[in-house]
């Protein structure tokens, strides 16, 4: 099983990415195609929401920091939602939480804006 | 409490995944290698200074070993494998998520002073596993090896997500760059020659993903591994 991605326009200017189901390196074309689909929809946050994420493997970490360093470079926010306290804790061990901001949900994140 | 690789409950992968942690400590039977380790924080390719690079080597091992008993040979006596220019100081029982490894790194003899540092064993599960480094290491790094199945076998493969840890390392990287490429690929064709496979010629991919130097990291210099060792061996004599 691989992760099906679903991008969502939440705001002008902002995208969501609804990642579910298995996050590993096999997802890879998908994850960058619902990026870049984001990026042609002028996304400048990007939403990653990990409600639906069952299962990541270090491959899947891999492709998000990735997905970072793009979304660096096209001075895109990327922000993260839906992390189970378990996906929470990989987040902080790979110290990706301080590059990538963690919100509970969707509002928090949109809140959270400036 | 959840523990490395023990979870009663919860996702899949909760038992391959190392517990997080603030600092590092190496394993005790490793102590004496691991003074640039104890105390540290991960870095990962965000944490670091120099260009990011993607790095890839690989081998075919043709249909003799499926991927997971590559895996688990690769897991049991990692160290064994590599090049004479590096030594692994892990536990006995092989890797394992949370494992906090020292290593040492020097000339390809063999001999005289070796930069000493360390990884993390960041997850493994029975067809691959990763590491990331500690702060000092010459990367800010994630590094995963993993048995993969193609139509003519099983590879083994190493892919690394890199950059060099700050200004001194960076300016090294040409060479770093050959030597640490000289090391994979020794460490490759060891690992098949045990598995039967003589003389393997050993594939390497490398891609610039980020050109751009992260110079809000330059500071990391303070825990430079090759500073620090050197200072170590003139102390400890």
């Amino acid at each position: 099983m691989t992760a099906t991605m679903t991008v969502t326009r939440l705001a002008p200017g902002v995208l969501a990415i609804a990642i579910a189901g298995d996050l590993t390196a096999a997802s890879e074309q998908e994850l960058m195609a619902a990026h870049e689909h984001a990026t042609d929809d002028g996304a400048q946050l990007v939403v990653l929401d990990f409600t639906g994420l069952e299962y990541m493997n270090s491959g899947g970490i891999g492709m998000l920091v990735t997905l970072l360093v793009r979304s660096q470079r096209r001075q895109q926010r990327l922000v993260a939602v839906g992390l189970s306290d378990h996906y929470r804790q990989i987040f902080e061990l790979t110290r990706l939480d301080e590059a990538i901001g963690l919100h509970t949900d969707t509002a928090a994140a949109l809140a959270s804006l400036p | 409490m959840t523990t490395d690789g023990q979870a009663a409950k919860g996702p899949r992968d909760a038992a391959n995944w190392a517990a997080n942690r603030e600092r590092l400590e190496v394993n005790s039977d490793a102590r004496e290698y691991g003074y640039n380790v104890d105390g540290m924080r991960v870095a990962g390719p965000q944490q670091g200074f120099g260009r990011l690079w993607q790095r890839t080597f690989w081998v075919d091992l043709g249909p003799a070993v499926t991927p997971q008993a590559l895996i688990a040979d690769w897991r049991a006596h990692f160290g064994d494998f590599w090049p004479r220019m590096g030594r692994f100081h892990g536990a006995v029982s092989g890797i394992a998520p949370g494992d906090v490894a020292a290593l040492e790194v020097g000339l390809p003899t063999g001999t005289g002073p070796a930069l000493a540092t360390g990884v993390l064993v960041l997850y493994a599960d029975d067809t691959s596993f990763s590491f990331m480094t500690p702060e000092g290491h010459m990367f800010a790094a994630m590094i995963t090896f993993s048995g993969e199945s193609v139509t003519t076998g099983t590879r083994a493969q190493i892919r690394m997500l890199i950059r060099t840890s700050d200004p001194l390392f960076e300016l090294g990287w040409p060479f770093i760059k050959r030597g640490e490429a000289d090391f994979w690929k020794g460490t490759l064709a060891n690992l098949a020659a045990s598995h039967g496979v003589a003389g393997a010629t050993v594939e390497e991919e490398t891609e610039c993903l980020d050109p751009a130097r992260l110079w809000k990291n330059w500071r990391n210099i303070r825990h430079n591994s090759g500073i620090r060792s050197a200072w170590h061996i003139v102390t400890s004599r």
